[in-house]
């Protein structure tokens, strides 16, 4: 059994090495040296000297329009920004003087003449770069006068994002991000001068055009002005009313970053005092979506083996492959608007939360002998399309919406701050039954390429018959891990395969078609590089070939989420990544259970409810969806033309 | 790209047509992009909503990105624009030369605001930020043509006129009425600054 | 070309220029313009000669670089590239051809604004006689050197005129003006070298490859060689273009345009600086009051504060909006101006604008922003008790 990552792949290690010419600079005296290129910001920070930001983020590109980083380069007249200088020629730095300090102050000023919104009631207080700035610059009345009607857009008509124009400082970090990091652009900078505004197409609500909700402009936004849809009183109703029984799932992701928003470094994984915390705050059973992480796997992994067999033995491509991966509803709205073309490509599997969902209004209530009517289930996101998905009308397979709230991390940190409760200090707690017990597989579900890598723990041993431990140290399927935009790989198997196992019985006649396949796979975070992967198929270029494709939406996948802490930034996504895969290492420590097939739960469940079997009728009904081909066409019935001109 | 949906095709098919000219003309990358909308603005007197998206489509941009660019541009209008546009310059040298009597003038004659478009749809009236004619100040451009010194009675006339062609274009009498967008009365043979009279600059009063 | 001084560059004979460069090498062409000691005509007063050295030094990995004629003339007060648009079209075609040749482009772009469309048909006209005329396309002159040009119609911006904003509109978008570093000269036009000069450069370019860069240089002051055009309007007799050397009093081109009694003049237009009659002694060149040729001439009975709203207000519908200084400013300081002549403005209010003035004087991103203030901190400068007197007294 091999394992290749292709070569050329972006980010793969063993490229070729360059040593880049360096510069040396002066910065307020220090010489430092820097790779020619290097921005005056990268400069100051390497001096120990740090320069207010605004407009830059790390994960993006430049553009220096926000002009708070500005600094003294020797010899010029004007001001420099630096997070927008590249150097090339040794240059004399000063972050700070008399000038400098003037125009930051200046600027800061301008911002809050600019800007409408009382901190009081803003989701961002206390969490705020604009705050932060007029603290630092000691800002003590509004020099420059302050608006206080609101006079622009304010959306709030969309299921996860809200958009409030008057609280914008117009650094371009959403335009940059939906364009540049998530390769949508449903955002864009219309009009001139002083009527500026970020703005879907014809300023329409932003849950009218290609928008995917993945939230990530949000994350980058330094300030209030774009927040998710807040739908906790929706929660806090349910807790108090005593004829509701309130249910939560909890996926890893969160986890693995609640912590932030409780003054813990990223990477401290809060899953057991989390369990506790919401017990407290009243919801009845407090469920792992790892369990349906799980049931994912097996769905997937066997709608994954049907298609290779209709594919490569029956010559029946209605499904096609490479078969892409559903759980990312940010990533399958991507597709339905850009790629409908590709729909046929898309697993049927509904998400875990929507499997989950699904269950606990049949399985679960019918077991508890609850009134599905009576059940809330909530869940616990670290993403804010979660949102939109759970409204989709086609989520009501239970008979009932199948999720009723679908909370981000963000939104559930307040409830537990409103509760008055301080996460870090309490007790470790296990789930509830009957989903209790999950596997490792569920939680790097949370990473990008968890489900690969999960899919690859199921499908090897259900085909191979052999433990994959045996193929790789510790079940680590490290070739899918990473933060590389596209990682691919190819996995040969043995000429020696198992039997068909009894989950799969009746479902394909033997394994001998896949006797020294080798299984073409890739990894693709990020709807931008989904993009480039997505063209590369239609072109019939490499990644046609693949097999299975894990596609996420969102950098670095779930834990980089829309419904994240904020800041967000590589560092902090790798770190959340460690807590992920710490979590998964646990359950093999430990002796639980790391591969989905295995799960317990998962057995008793096709056991005792979906007794067709994985891709059988009744998981069909409830764990199985459908598409809608989307477009990029905008129709707005004569709506909004017009609007935005620059006069 | 994904295809524009088939009602859409059918609905807007001379448009289509016409924005696939002009792509065939100038071009399928991004710097074709401002001549493709100038041309059609000067074509249907407007950028409407779908042809912004035709364009987008063609030009593998999205939507909002074109009308970023529509909406950065003063000449591009994405509202329906008169027969007749009047860009008044209100800047320095001309509002020094009695550019405030001729808008008032202007207004009052058409009976509508800068930036509006006359319900007849015969004139649209807008500002222009200094037109390069301060030398013979106050100017404005008619259809996108030079017209130096204007006095608030040539404002007047102008308008007269102007109307009186257009309503005779309506009603059938102008066999050969002139709503074609050029300039008139005064403005002609000034369409273009006219080199010999000295009216468009130098040797100025001369 | 005015009324009073002798207009240079009508005398230029056809090809003369053209000829003289295409029988140097092209670094001796660069070298011609650098030893003539010429600064850009557009405003920034960039040595012309050092700016085609920049381009045809910088690597151009394809070979591609570009000469674009900045016609985008929008500077108010600004009409001296209209005039020589419409008058010696030839003679800019031919500044930007010897440009072409002395950096090694083929591609010559000429941004026209969208104001002059009407001078389209006969620069296109232009172009094609040239062509035919073995002036323009493949092997000028029999030389082996190609070059082209075509002409670009801008849409109603005058940030456009900001050389990297240019480029940004002539790559399809809107026109923001982009940081520099880097700059056009290293990555412009679809990242290649490109040399972006205004039309008045271009066409003493020519004129000084045909009469050598000593005659050039021998006009004007050490520092600011050579003859301008002047555009000069506002409350004078003959307004008009005009040409004098560099170093020449403001009050002699007031004077020869016929505004004796002037209260003032706003020299560069509205990024430009006012200066009173008292001051008029003063020089225009580089070095003392510059201009990319606009005078407009203040007469004694104006409020130079609603000059200065009138310009104020044209930033704020001008500015590109991208930058804060810029955006914001622009606004605040409409506001503060109109406030000042209502006599709202408290004195401590009037100090706040100066430091705002000088804000986005350093820290907006291009020269719109950073020159948008000019105007108001000079009058506040030079008027200052006429400006007090604005203040309602319990607020001074
Ligand atoms: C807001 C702004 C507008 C400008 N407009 C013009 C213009 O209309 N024409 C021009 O030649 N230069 C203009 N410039 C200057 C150009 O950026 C550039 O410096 C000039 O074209 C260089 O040519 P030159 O060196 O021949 O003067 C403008 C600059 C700014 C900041
Ligand atoms: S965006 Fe920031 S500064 Fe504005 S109201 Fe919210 S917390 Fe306050
Ligand atoms: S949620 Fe995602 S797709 Fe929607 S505007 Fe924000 S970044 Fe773009
Ligand atoms: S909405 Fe937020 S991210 Fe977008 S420009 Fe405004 S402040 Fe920046
Ligand atoms: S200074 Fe003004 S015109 Fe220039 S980039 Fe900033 S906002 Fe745009
Ligand atoms: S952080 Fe550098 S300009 Fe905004
Ligand atoms: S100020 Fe009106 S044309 Fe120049």
């Amino acid at each position: 059994m091999t394992t290749a990552p292709a070569l050329g792949t972006p980010g793969m290690p063993g490229g070729p090495a360059v040593t880049d010419p360096t510069v040396t600079v002066t910065v307020d005296g220090h010489e430092v040296e820097v790779p020619v290129g290097a921005t005056i910001l990268e400069a100051a920070e390497k001096a120990g000297r740090r320069i207010p930001t605004l407009c830059h983020h790390p994960d993006l590109p430049d553009v220096g329009v926000c002009r708070i980083c500005v600094v003294e380069v020797a010899g010029q007249r004007a001001l420099q920004a630096s997070c927008a200088y590249p150097i090339t020629t040794p240059i004399e730095i000063r972050t700070y003087s008399r000038r400098v300090r003037q125009a930051r102050q200046t600027i800061v000023d301008l911002m809050l003449a600019e800007h409408c919104g009382s901190c009081q009631t803003c989701g961002r207080n206390g969490n705020c770069e604009l705050q932060d700035l007029a603290e630092e610059y000691g800002s003590d009345h509004f020099r420059f006068g302050h608006r206080t009607e609101p006079t622009r857009l304010f959306d709030t008509l969309g299921p996860s994002i809200r958009r409030d124009m008057n609280k914008c400082v117009h650094c371009l970090r959403c335009i940059r991000t939906c364009s540049e990091l998530q390769g949508v652009g449903a955002l864009g900078v219309i009009g001139r001068g002083d009527s500026t505004t970020m703005s879907p197409y014809l300023t329409l609500p932003i849950s009218d055009v290609v928008c995917i909700n993945c939230g990530q402009c949000i994350n980058r936004c330094p300030t209030g002005a774009l927040q998710e849809v807040d739908d906790t009183d929706d929660v806090w109703h349910a807790i108090e009313d005593p004829t509701k029984h309130v249910v939560i799932q909890t996926a890893p992701a969160p986890r693995a970053a609640m912590g932030e928003e409780f003054g813990l470094p990223p990477g401290t994984p809060v899953t057991w005092r989390l369990n506790s915390a919401l017990h407290d705050i009243g919801f009845d059973k407090v469920f792992d979506t790892n369990f349906s992480a799980d049931l994912t796997i097996i769905e997937e992994g066997t709608e994954l083996l049907l298609r290779l067999y209709e594919n490569l033995v029956l010559g029946d491509s209605s499904r096609p492959v490479p078969q892409f991966t559903s759980c990312s509803p940010g990533w399958v709205k991507f597709l339905e608007h850009h790629y409908p073309q590709l729909l046929p490509n898309m697993s049927s599997c509904k998400s875990p939360q929507q499997m989950f969902g699904a269950l606990i209004k049949t399985w679960y209530a019918e077991r508890e002998g609850i009134d599905p009517a009576d059940v809330v289930s909530v869940s616990l996101m670290p993403c804010t399309a979660k949102k939109f998905e759970s409204g989709r009308p086609e989520m009501t397979d239970s008979g009932h919406r199948d999720v009723d709230v679908a909370l981000t991390t963000r939104e559930l940190a307040r409830m537990i701050r409103e509760y008055g409760i301080h996460l870090p200090d309490l007790p470790e707690r296990d789930f509830d039954d009957p989903f209790g017990t999950a596997t490792g597989s569920g939680v790097i579900f949370g990473a990008t390429g968890g489900v690969m890598e999960a899919a690859l723990r199921t499908v090897v041993e259900l085909v191979t018959g052999r433990k994959v431990e045996e193929i790789f140290d510790h079940a680590d399927i490290t070739p899918v891990r990473g933060f590389e935009e596209t990682r691919y790989a190819e996995i040969t198997l043995p000429d020696e395969l198992g039997p068909v196992p009894a989950i799969l019985d009746g479902k394909v006649p033997d394994w001998d078609w896949l006797k020294g396949a080798t299984l073409k796979l890739a990894v693709v975070h990020g709807t931008a590089n989904a993009r480039k992967v997505l063209d590369d198929i239609v072109a019939g270029g490499r990644f046609s070939e693949c097999h299975f494709i894990e596609f996420m939406a969102c950098p670095g996948g779930c834990l980089g989420g829309g419904g994240q802490p904020i800041p967000t930034s590589v560092e902090i996504r790798k770190a959340r990544a460690q807590a992920i895969y710490g979590e998964d290492a646990f359950y093999g420590e430990t002796g639980r259970v790391r591969k989905s097939h295995e799960n317990p739960a998962v057995l008793r469940l096709y056991e005792e409810f979906l007794t067709d079997g994985p891709c059988g009728h009744r998981s069909h009904h409830l764990l199985h969806t459908e598409y809608t081909p989307r477009g990029t066409y905008i129709a707005t019935n004569g709506r909004g033309v017009g609007d935005g001109s620059n006069r | 790209m994904t295809m524009l949906p088939t009602e859409v095709v059918q609905d807007n098919a001379d448009l289509i047509e016409a924005i696939d000219a002009l792509v065939a003309r100038y071009g399928n990358d991004r710097s074709a992009l401002i001549p493709i909308l100038q041309e059609l603005r000067q074509q249907r007197r407007q950028i409407s909503d779908v042809a912004m998206q035709v364009v987008a489509n063609r030009l593998g941009i999205t939507p909002v990105d074109v009308q970023g660019v529509v909406t950065f541009y003063h000449f591009l209008d994405t509202k329906p624009t008169g027969t007749h546009v009047i860009h008044l310059c209100r800047t320095i040298s001309c509002a020094m030369a009695g550019m405030e009597s001729i808008a008032t003038r202007l207004e009052n004659e058409l009976g509508i605001s800068f930036g509006e478009t006359t319900p007849d749809g015969f004139f649209t009236l807008e500002w222009a930020n200094c037109i390069g004619m301060c030398a013979t100040a106050p100017a404005m451009l008619l259809n996108r043509q030079a017209l130096p010194r204007v006095t608030p009675d040539e404002a007047s006339e102008l308008v007269a006129r102007l109307r009186a062609e257009c309503l005779a274009q309506r009603s059938g009498n102008g066999a050969n009425g002139a709503a074609h967008g050029s300039a008139h009365g005064p403005a002609d043979g000034n369409g273009a600054p006219d080199r010999t009279s000295g009216a468009s600059g130098p040797p100025t009063g001369a | 070309m005015s009324v009073r001084t002798p207009m240079t560059l009508a005398t230029i004979e056809a090809e003369q220029g053209l000829r003289a460069a295409l029988a140097l090498a092209p670094e001796e062409v660069v070298a011609t313009i650098k030893e003539s000691g010429m600064k850009g005509r557009g405003g920034a007063g960039f040595p012309t000669g050092v700016k085609w050295g920049l381009a045809a030094e910088a690597p151009a990995p394809d070979g591609v670089r570009y000469v674009v004629c900045n016609a985008d003339e929008g500077e108010p007060g600004t009409f001296k590239d209209r005039v020589l648009l419409s008058e010696l079209p030839d003679l800019v075609f031919e500044g930007m051809t010897i440009g072409g040749y002395a950096i090694g482009s083929a591609h010559g772009i000429c941004y026209l604004r969208g104001e002059y469309v009407y001078l389209l048909e006969d620069l296109e006209a232009c172009l094609a006689r040239r062509r035919e005329a073995g002036l323009l396309g493949r092997d000028v002159l029999g030389s082996g050197f190609d070059f082209d040009i075509e002409i670009h119609l801008g849409s109603g911006a005058y940030v456009c005129g900001e050389e990297t904003a240019l480029i940004e509109s002539l790559e399809g978008r809107r026109g923001e003006p982009r940081n520099r570093p880097p700059f056009p000269v290293v990555s412009g036009f679809h990242g290649a070298p490109t040399v972006v000069n205004n039309v008045e450069t271009f066409a003493w370019a020519a004129a000084i490859l045909a009469r050598g860069a000593d005659w050039f240089a021998h006009i004007g002051t050490d520092r600011s060689t050579g003859p301008k055009l002047l555009s000069v309007s506002g409350d004078v007799e003959r307004p008009g273009v005009y040409e004098f050397p560099l170093g020449v009093s403001i009050r002699e081109v007031v004077e020869a345009a016929g505004g004796g009694e002037a209260k003032a003049a706003i020299v560069g237009g509205a990024a430009g600086t006012c200066v009173p009659a008292r001051d008029f002694d003063r020089a225009i060149s580089y070095e003392d009051v510059s201009t990319g040729g606009a005078v407009i001439v203040v007469g004694p009975w104006r409020d130079l504060l609603e000059v200065a709203e009138n310009l104020q207000w044209f930033f704020v519908n001008e500015s590109c909006g991208q930058c804060t200084p810029c955006r914001v400013g622009n606004i605040k300081l409409l506001e503060g101006i109109r406030r000042l002549r209502a006599g709202e403005l408290s004195r401590r209010e009037l100090d706040d604008l100066v430091g705002l003035g000088h804000t986005m004087q350093i820290a907006s991103k291009c020269g719109l922003g950073q020159a948008a203030p000019n105007v108001l901190l000079s009058i506040i400068e030079h008027y200052r008790a006429e400006v007090l007197g604005h203040i309602p007294v319990g607020a001074r």
